[in-house]
């Protein structure tokens, strides 16, 4: 067994929160009031998460797209920078191990940090169900449009088609019409009748039933085109997106009877709701379920947003998608949890907290519900892929090899991935992972039967030439030989 | 929903479905044994589907050099003998010296290597770089082998799997089997899907002979090593040959597809209850570090994943191959060092003995492994050959 030198210097804390979004910064703020030493750990260079991103230094975003998410987004960077915790952004996690060291790639090189309790608050990535034309240039997520706009002040394109599903698609339009920019069509899975039926739990929420009232005001004094209960049927260009083809669908996203329509634009802007990334729970085995509509595999948490491996805990939308105001409570109540386990917090303080804190997710909870049927996964959709189309981008495989692979022998995911390389490419099946656990599914009746893609190093892919910095040869801790 | 095979009788039962357990019994039933393989998980998924796929001498015991060579042409010749493309590139290989004191174990154990069979020279840097262009400036001398390559090993089981099925070998994967009990001239086997009579039995489990050997009561001590992989993302050619180092704590080659895959046997954490629970952020870095230091240009590349995979090992790093002792008509296969790319052979070799066929292969009989009984303590380790 070769002995390892220790090549990167750790740094020690009490608590390390990966993921610097509402959850992540919320359990840091408060297990750092506390009394702990925490390390809050972030890809971007400032606080805030997806929903609150901050401008990209330098950037000047117009008061027309700045929204009461721009201003909870400053409080929240305000708040951090007071504090006095460890803020690392910038800083790309690629291992996380043992209990628990968690590998960061920054750019002067990988740094460790060491503490004995993490919380996993890495959010959540969106799900895009292939189409003909998805992986053409021109066509980018509802989130990344959302990033374009808040971080960098930048359109998609000059006409772009938003659609998909959920209050993004409301949220992105607008934001590209306050930007000066042109919304082609607003494509929507769900009909008016979906919206209606979701209304009164959406009220619950006034602040922001208001804030998308605003939005479709904007959308409508736009004159953009709505389509309720259509799909995106197609992508089609040269080089890039030209035309966009959208046909009418039944509420499972399954191909309906009606018009088509061929839509000229530059960019599409699509989502078809978000998948829970809940990578470090998986990297550390801890015990998953599947809830469909809380975003796929996520973690089994206890109340207060322990997994089942001690010192690790969960929080967020990457612990089941609720969204940023249900994300700020679970993210205080494990930064809580992980302060009272370190003993830092008295028993009577903690519970008393964690009850005002769930009686607060109470009051969010039914907004969050309806939030998430919007963006439920739709069966019909699945179906419809294709034979002839991509489903995995990273390897170029299609469904009609998924399928071939199945019907081969693999009959769940990890099989799948050798069969057919679909998920072994640098995003490790973050875009294409639902969607082909899906399709094994169709065929071996259930996800849970399909099983879960095994988490691997790195989280993200990183450049070598960052992890292996400058070394020496005869600094590198060769083991001893292999026998002859 | 697995069938139930209660009361079915074989010819013979494989336990284990690597490429050991999988090549014995195509070939066995290929030869008209009714033949049944249990694989509790998926096939050709642990070592046979997760190892660098690696066909090197260079890296082989020099015990194994005989088999290595045979197997390294079955390997090439893979779909006409298994029917099933396994991406195998054949390709020269270089291991490499950066220092003196690796040149000196170099040339030793090239040496040692030439004279059980494998065509290794000895070539100076000039050659070194004329045979691999994207070779660092830095090395010393180089062990050049004209025979070497490389599989998709993660394509192993779906070959296999077609294979064994067009073979007629009842096939069942995701059933575990629990026990083994000897049965008036043959074996029942307790397996989740049914008890099954066969005459004859193979064990092919990998780490995991260790269990499957006490099912006859027997104390067979395997040491499982946690093998650290990476590979890089997809990136345009910087090298055509595979790439290890004297001490063989490296491997490395570039696929067709672009990616480079990064091996050597650095060590993970794991064991063969869990399997590999998690890898070593330092050695990973220290491998990918020895990696540029041999292939500069790999620097530039992203790392887009890493895994281990588990390697048993017997206390002498030899095989477990050939009967097992006091047990008519059963045979134990496995534990082979680099077992990927000699593996096809002995598990072949295994076959011809079992269907008494052509002159037996003694192969690596277990007896010399066996500790005394299940109370007492491992047997001494055996001394291992001098390095230099």
């Amino acid at each position: 067994m070769p002995g390892v030198a220790v090549s990167a210097k750790e740094t020690r804390a009490d608590l390390i929160v990966v993921g610097a979004g509402p959850a992540g910064a919320s359990a840091a703020l408060a297990a750092h009031r506390a009394g702990l030493a925490v390390v809050l750990i972030d890809e971007a260079g400032r606080p805030g998460g997806q929903v609150w991103r901050a401008p990209a230094s330098g950037v000047a975003i117009p008061d027309a797209l700045r929204t009461q998410d721009d201003r909870d987004g400053a409080a929240l960077r305000a708040e951090v920078a007071a504090s006095g915790l460890t803020f690392v952004g910038d800083a790309r996690v690629w291992s996380v191990t043992g209990r628990f060291r968690v590998d960061a790639a920054t750019e002067t090189g990988t740094q460790a940090y060491v503490a004995p309790r993490l919380v996993a608050a890495t959010g959540a990535h969106e799900r895009v169900v292939p189409f003909p034309g998805w992986t053409l240039p021109g066509v980018v997520g509802l989130a990344a449009a959302t990033i374009l706009l808040k971080s960098e002040a930048m359109l998609p394109g000059r006409r772009t088609v938003v659609a998909g599903c959920g209050p993004l698609l409301a949220a992105v339009a607008a934001k590209i019409v306050a930007a000066g920019g042109t919304v082609a069509a607003l494509v929507d899975l769900a009909g008016p009748a979906d919206w209606m039926a979701v209304a009164p739990r959406l009220a619950r929420r006034p602040r922001l039933l208001r804030q998308g009232l605003g939005w479709m005001l904007r959308i409508g004094l736009a004159r953009v085109p709505v389509h309720f209960r259509h799909a995106v049927v197609a992508a089609e260009g040269a080089e890039a997106v030209e035309h966009v083809t959208i046909a009418p669908v039944d509420a499972e996203g399954a191909p309906a009877a009606g018009p088509r329509h061929r839509i000229a634009a530059d960019a599409l802007a699509v989502g078809h709701g978000l998948v829970a990334g809940a990578e470090i729970p998986r990297l550390l085995r801890a015990a998953l379920r599947f809830d469909a509509l809380a975003g796929g595999w996520i973690p089994v948490l206890d109340a207060a947003g322990r997994t089942s491996i001690e010192g690790l805990y969960a929080a967020g939308d990457g612990a089941g998608i609720a969204g940023a105001a249900a994300a700020l409570l679970s993210g205080r109540l494990a930064g809580l949890a992980a302060a009272r386990d370190a003993g830092a917090l008295a028993e009577p303080a903690f519970a008393g907290a964690r009850d005002r804190i769930a009686a607060e997710r109470d009051a969010v909870e039914a907004f969050a519900g309806a939030v998430r049927h919007l963006m439920r996964p739709r069966r019909g959709l699945v179906d419809a892929v294709a034979p002839e189309t991509v489903v995995c981008r990273c390897e170029d495989v299609t469904r009609a090899e998924i399928d071939a692979a199945v019907a081969a022998g693999a009959s769940e995911v990890n099989q799948l991935k050798h069969f057919t390389r679909c998920g072994m490419g640098p995003c490790q099946g973050r875009f294409c992972g639902d969607t082909a656990a899906e399709l094994v599914a169709r065929h071996v009746g259930s996800r849970a039967a399909a099983g879960v893609w095994t988490a691997r190093p790195p989280l993200r892919p990183v450049p070598l030439d960052t992890l292996l910095g400058d070394f020496d040869y005869a600094d590198i801790p060769v083991p001893k030989p292999a026998p002859l | 929903m697995t069938p139930t095979l209660s009361g079915e009788r074989y010819d013979l039962a494989v336990v284990g479905g690597g490429v050991h357990g999988a090549t014995v019994a195509l070939f066995c039933a290929r030869a008209g044994l009714r033949t049944i393989l249990f694989e509790r998980g998926s096939l050709c998924r642990e070592a046979s589907g997760v190892n660098a796929g690696t066909l090197t001498m260079q890296m082989t015991r020099v015990a194994l050099i005989p088999y290595a060579l045979q197997a390294h042409a079955m390997w090439a010749s893979a779909p006409e003998w298994l029917g099933h493309d396994v991406g195998v590139v054949v390709c020269d290989g270089l291991s490499l010296a950066f220092t003196e004191g690796e040149a000196e174990l170099l040339t030793y154990r090239a040496g040692r290597r030439r004279e059980a069979g494998a065509p290794i020279e000895l070539v100076g840097p000039a050659r070194a770089l004329e045979v691999e262009p994207g070779l660092s400036d830095r090395v010393l001398v180089a062990g050049h082998c004209k025979v070497d390559g490389f599989a998709n090993a993660y394509l192993t089981g779906l070959a296999y799997r077609a294979a064994l099925i067009e073979a007629g070998v009842t096939l069942c994967e995701q059933v575990p089997v629990a026990g083994v009990v000897p049965d008036g001239g043959g074996y029942e086997l307790d397996s989740a899907a049914g008890t099954v009579r066969a005459r004859r039995l193979v064990l092919a489990g990998g780490v995991w002979l260790e269990e499957m050997a006490a099912w006859l009561g027997l104390r067979l001590p395997i040491k499982v090593l946690i093998n650290q992989l990476a590979v890089t993302e997809r990136i345009a050619p910087v090298m055509r040959t595979v790439v290890g180092i004297a001490s063989g704590l490296l491997s490395l080659k570039q696929y067709p597809h672009g990616t480079v895959v990064i091996g050597g046997g650095w060590q993970g954490r794991g064991d063969r209850q869990q399997g590999g629970v998690e890898l070593v952020p330092d050695s990973l870095i220290g491998n990918m570090r020895l990696a540029c230091h041999a292939i500069p240009a790999l620097r530039r590349s992203r790392l887009a994943r890493a895994w281990a995979g588990l390697e048993a090992e017997t206390r002498d790093a030899l095989p477990a191959a050939g009967p097992i002792p006091g047990f008519p008509d059963a045979w134990i296969c496995g534990s082979v060092h680099s077992g990927y790319t000699s593996g096809p052979f002995i598990a072949k070799r295994l076959a011809d003995r079992i269907l008494e066929r052509g002159d037996p292969d003694p192969l690596f009989p277990i007896d010399r492994l066996l500790a005394p009984d299940a109370g007492a303590a491992d047997p001494a380790p055996v001394a291992e050959a001098p390095l230099s």
